[in-house]
């Protein structure tokens, strides 16, 4: 193809307009920025102190690696609580019903991530409707703590991004073809085997690609854990938060920022490794 | 022969429809047994009964004279090569057909020699590493016969194998097949719509149609003499007529062409006559035969398989006849008359 039309390269300017200005040109100010540090007498140099700072202080750190454990495990949670439901919609239920039903389930998607997280809120606070329920039928006697606690916060982050896994795993099951299964069980599987040896691997790749999105957004998110989580919740983003916005050191912000994303790339690539998929093929 | 499967009035509803109704066969153990039908004759629906993955509604299914009733697919001695062979994409050639004896409890060196001596039977040896993607439809095809039959089954079913592949190889298959099932012996229920296919390789046939079986027969029988009009229509090419009226053992078709047809104790509605029951420019001295004046319409050259399209003077009826190719029938052209016999046994006539 050497003879671009006029067309193709006008075509491009939207793509590479967006790729640079909203993207590249951030991404170099934010990485510059992070190697800037301001010297006693108020001058700008380049300096590693943005980076450093974040070893100095454990609960950098701490924080770092609570992060990653949280956004691992509600990626796993997000997979186990959908699969059934994926594997429903898909293979048991009617078509005609199952597009109405995820129809359904994307509804909190169009209400908003606050919004929900504050009906989250109604469920669980103490004197919730949770909490009142189980009052009422003489269960317990004094309210549950549920709200503002690694556990509310892990419900919020868990509604908010299951969503981002059913959909890949759906298409990644409407493909599968039922026969495989048949042939399966005819050659002697169990139910058991035929879940292990054919639907997850077959399945893996759309696995992967809504749990890279999940932990995307999970390891990003900051309304779950800032509400849900109380200031108990410790979160990385809120780190981050905190010095672009309460101490205004937007170099050490930056820093953090980087480290945030060369975190989240690390884990999703050893993710992949660990599983044997290519990028390329899960992106698709 | 033992029969190693038995139907009896096996019968299957899906809500008000009768997808198989009330049907009881035997297959004898050891034999190539093909079930020819159209779409939707309840050719697929019988054979997934048989696999286990659908239960009957009425009757009772034996296999090797066990009932079946309750038992899964997993546990049956069946197994199912499928329509669109359903190879696992993420195993290679080995694993594919490893599967089946790894669900087993057998030990690794002996699955290892099984799957290994498969393999060379179907003609795989140097593909067991090999992505099933990769292959070609018609080692596919050997890859999913391998799968099954290295678990020894009883009985192998076939569902349509060879729709997907093109002519020439499935006309290869086809051969292959039936030598395979000689050799190794196990019975083979092939279903499909091709007559070709059920006809060159089975032992017997059986012509479904809406449910039910019209004719269980050899291949022979089949083609030469159906039982009922559906067979005689959908098995080997033929010329239909209505018949309106019969008397005096003679035949009135719908455009009025008379034909002399001796000893029929019932009132026949439909006639048919195969393109080569005609014999072409008669001699005086043939007994038995109705000779038919004709105009050749056009002449269909398509190899060994030509046939003459003409119509039949008295009453413009269509027909279509063989044209041998030989030197005899060389001058033959668009236009000409055609004096042509048949035999009174070769015309075929049915109550409905």
């Amino acid at each position: 193809m050497k003879n671009r039309s006029g067309t193709f390269y006008l075509l491009m300017v939207p793509v590479l307009l967006w790729l640079v200005m909203l993207i590249v040109i951030p991404h170099l100010d934010m990485f510059f920025r992070s190697f800037q540090f301001e010297n006693d007498d108020g001058s700008m140099v380049f300096s590693l102190n943005n980076y450093l700072s974040f070893f100095e202080d454990s609960i950098y750190w701490v924080t770092f690696v609570k992060t990653a454990l949280y956004s691992i495990g509600v990626t796993f949670l997000a997979f186990v609580v959908t699969f059934p439901v994926a594997f429903y919609l898909t293979k048991v239920v009617a078509k005609k019903y199952s597009s109405f039903m995820v129809l359904l389930l994307l509804i909190p998607i169009w209400i908003g991530e606050l919004v929900t997280i504050y009906g989250w809120m109604i469920l669980l606070s103490d004197n919730g409707v949770i909490n009142n329920f189980l009052i009422q039928i003489g269960l317990i006697d004094t309210p549950i703590v549920m709200l503002y606690t690694n556990f509310s916060m892990t419900i919020g982050l868990l509604y908010m991004s299951m969503l981002f896994m059913i959909i890949p795993m759906m298409s990644a099951l409407e493909s599968l073809d039922d026969s495989l299964i048949e042939a399966a069980s005819d050659l002697g599987a169990t139910k058991w085997t035929i879940f292990r040896q054919i639907i997850i691997p077959y399945t893996t790749p759309g696995i992967a690609s809504g749990g890279i999105i999940v932990f995307m957004l999970v390891i990003g998110d900051y309304i779950a854990p800032n509400i849900l989580g109380g200031k108990s919740s410790l979160w990385f983003t809120e780190q981050i938060y905190n010095k672009f916005l309460a101490t205004f050191n937007w170099n050490e912000g930056a820093a953090f920022g980087f480290l945030l994303l060369l975190l989240s790339s690390a884990i999703i690539w050893l993710a992949l490794r660990l599983t044997g998929q290519k990028l390329e093929k899960v992106g698709s | 022969m033992s029969n190693v499967l038995e139907i009896k009035n096996v019968t299957k509803k899906f809500g008000d429809f009768t997808a198989v109704d009330s049907v009881s066969f035997d297959v004898e153990d050891g034999g190539f047994f093909s079930i020819l039908g159209g779409s939707g004759c309840g050719k697929t629906t019988l054979l997934r009964m048989i696999a286990g993955f659908e239960k009957e509604t009425e009757g009772e299914l034996l296999i090797r004279g066990e009932s079946m009733k309750g038992i899964p697919p997993e546990k049956r001695a069946v197994n199912i090569v499928f329509q669109n062979l359903a190879l696992f994409p993420m195993m290679n050639v080995e694993k594919n057909v490893a599967f089946g004896l790894q669900r087993q409890k057998i030990a690794k060196p002996e699955v290892q020699n099984r799957v290994t001596e498969m393999l060379e039977r179907v003609g795989l040896i140097g593909f067991e590493k090999k992505n099933v993607d990769d292959l070609s439809g018609g080692q596919r095809q050997r890859v999913a016969i391998a799968r099954s039959l290295v678990l020894r089954p009883s009985i192998l079913l076939l569902d349509e194998p060879l729709g997907a592949l093109d002519r020439k190889l499935r006309e290869h298959m086809k051969i292959e097949l039936k030598v395979l099932q000689k050799e190794i012996g196990t019975t083979f229920i092939y279903i499909t719509h091709d007559q070709s296919e059920a006809l060159v390789m089975s032992d017997k046939v059986a012509v479904m149609n809406e449910g039910r079986f019209e004719q269980l027969d050899t291949p022979k029988n089949l083609y030469k003499n159906p039982a009922t009009s559906f067979v005689a229509g959908f098995v080997g090419e033929s010329n239909e007529f209505d018949v309106v009226n019969y008397a005096n053992g003679e035949l009135t078709t719908k455009n009025g062409c008379k034909l002399t047809k001796p000893i029929l104790d019932f009132q026949p509605r439909k006639l048919f006559m195969r393109p080569e029951a005609f014999i072409l420019n008669p001699t005086e001295d043939l007994v038995d035969i109705e000779r038919i004046s004709m105009k050749i319409r056009a002449i269909l050259f398509d190899g060994s398989n030509s046939k003459i399209s003409a119509i039949i003077k008295q009453s413009n009826d269509d027909v279509l006849l063989s044209l041998p190719q030989n030197a005899q029938f060389e001058a033959l052209k668009e236009g000409d008359d055609l004096k042509v016999g048949i035999h009174h046994d070769d015309l075929k006539c049915y109550r409905d």
